[in-house]
């Protein structure tokens, strides 16, 4: 087996301070925000990981493409490395949405394009991992998994469209806002530097995550190599 | 039938459209002739779609006034599911006895085969459609014989069958074929059944045409979208 490469145990230190750093700013550095309160909080982590989500799945329908051509499996397993990533993080988006959307919207939930669009990538994405399951042969597999990632993440959008000819209430805190959300702020400079910086952080995340499960994809075909070759002798 | 199409392709050379045209046309007389003798596709198609029907009858309680506010998405519901089951079988058809193996030995363009099946999917899928839609009316003493209704039902069903037919051919190939389609689909076709779900409300609370074209709209780029997609990527969903 090999050892884990030196960058990548770098790249994990950096990953634990800059989080650590980033909950010091979204705790104790960006101020209290004056209407919602503390609940407000929650959006820097929040966008950051819906950033992640649509970064992951991105990704995926990039790698698939680029195997499709290249046929090589190094990107086939970054592909759904980035999956599993991206489903996780979309989940995080959702979940702590919801926890904001209790006092803010006074709802857990409503059927606004963000959302129903957020919780319809995370279904395409389990659909993605459900077909992956029910192909043994890798190659195949690696195929139809090109095919299924490059057709929903092209869906995305088309369904985020379709569903904002509807109104809706969700917040828009980077450009231009509608006047009938609910919830929405303008962020002082201390906020801005604190849900930038969870940015990069996030991004950070996701890219030490990809390698360690993309290390882990190649650590589990080696070891199906060598069963082979046990079997065989 | 697929020598047939290849024949067809390798003669026709002064015209290499015709002959790719010929090979669509042959897939789906294959279709076509295989559904006139087994009666199998449309049949239960068909009284799957009436079954559904039923029960959003009950489970809805289909009275004038809900029946105003819910006609569009009975139908759409409708639509999609029967044809869920009609991409299921078709598809299911062709990996039985190798018949998938034997219209990918045919040298004509893959695209061809692909086309020819969704258009096939297609033909289905209307035909249901074109049954269900007097049916609906009779038992609901509803008028749905409008001309841009069947227009939304036609994009509609474009875009379901393309997609539809490229997914089927995966799903057929993997261990979990009967449950995978629908997963697979209804996700990616969400913004499909919206559109058009609002587009055939629309139309029947006659709203004018001017007001609805954002629907439209959606329906075709869709369609062009997912066809462009289906061309280039069928080839690595049936190659072996």
């Amino acid at each position: 087996m090999q050892p884990m490469p030196k960058t990548l145990k770098i790249l994990n230190g950096v990953t634990a301070v800059l989080l650590l750093v980033a909950l010091c700013l979204v705790f104790l550095y960006a101020p209290r925000e004056a209407i919602m309160g503390d609940v407000q909080r929650v959006f820097y982590f929040h966008v950051s990981a819906g950033w992640v989500g649509g970064l992951a799945f991105l990704v995926t329908a990039v790698a698939g493409v680029i195997y499709l051509i290249r046929r090589q499996s190094r990107w086939d397993l970054l592909a759904v490395a980035s999956v599993e990533i991206g489903i996780v993080f979309t989940f995080i988006n959702i979940a702590s949405g919801s926890i904001w959307a209790r006092p803010a919207w006074n709802t857990w939930w409503t059927w606004d394009p963000r959302l129903v669009t957020a919780t319809i990538m995370e279904l395409l994405y389990v659909a993605y991992l459900m077909l992956r399951q029910g192909i043994d042969d890798p190659d195949r597999r690696a195929r139809f998994g090109s095919v299924y990632g490059l057709a929903a993440f092209l869906s995305v959008p088309i369904t985020f469209l379709s569903i904002r000819f509807f109104r809706t209430i969700h917040p828009v805190v980077i450009g231009s806002n509608d006047p009938s959300a609910q919830g929405a702020f303008d962020m002082t400079p201390r906020m801005l530097q604190a849900f930038l910086f969870s940015l990069l952080t996030f991004t950070f995340v996701y890219v030490t995550l990809v390698w360690h499960r993309v290390r882990l994809g190649r650590l589990a075909e080696q070891v199906e190599q060598r069963k082979m070759e046990m079997l065989t002798a | 039938m697929a020598e047939r199409a290849g024949a067809v392709l390798r003669a026709g050379s002064p015209s290499a459209l015709s002959g790719y045209l010929k090979a669509v046309g042959a897939v789906i007389w294959k279709d076509l002739t295989s559904e006139l003798r087994s009666r199998e596709l449309l049949g239960s198609m068909l009284v799957f779609a009436l079954l559904v029907i039923l029960i959003f009858n009950f489970a809805l309680e289909l009275d004038i006034r809900t029946r105003q506010s819910v006609t569009s998405g009975v139908l759409w519901v409708t639509f999609a599911f029967a044809g869920t089951l009609g991409l299921n079988r078709s598809m299911a058809v062709e990996r039985e006895r190798g018949c998938l193996d034997g219209l990918l030995l045919a040298p004509v363009d893959r695209s061809a085969l692909f086309f020819g099946k969704a258009l096939g999917n297609l033909l289905f899928m209307l035909i249901v459609a074109a049954i269900i839609l007097p049916v609906y009316s009779l038992l609901y003493n509803a008028n749905l014989f409008l001309p841009a209704l069947a227009g939304v039902i036609v994009l509609g069903s474009i875009g379901y069958a393309t997609v539809g037919t490229l997914f089927s051919a995966m799903a057929v190939q993997a261990r979990t074929r009967d449950i995978l389609l629908p997963i697979l689909l209804f996700p990616v076709v969400l913004p499909l059944l919206i559109a058009a779900v609002r587009a055939t409300d629309s139309i029947l609370l006659a709203i004018p045409l001017a007001e609805i074209r954002g629907w439209f709209n959606l329906l075709i780029v869709y369609d062009l979208l997912f066809i462009a997609v289906a061309i280039m990527t069928f080839d690595f969903v049936v190659e072996e």
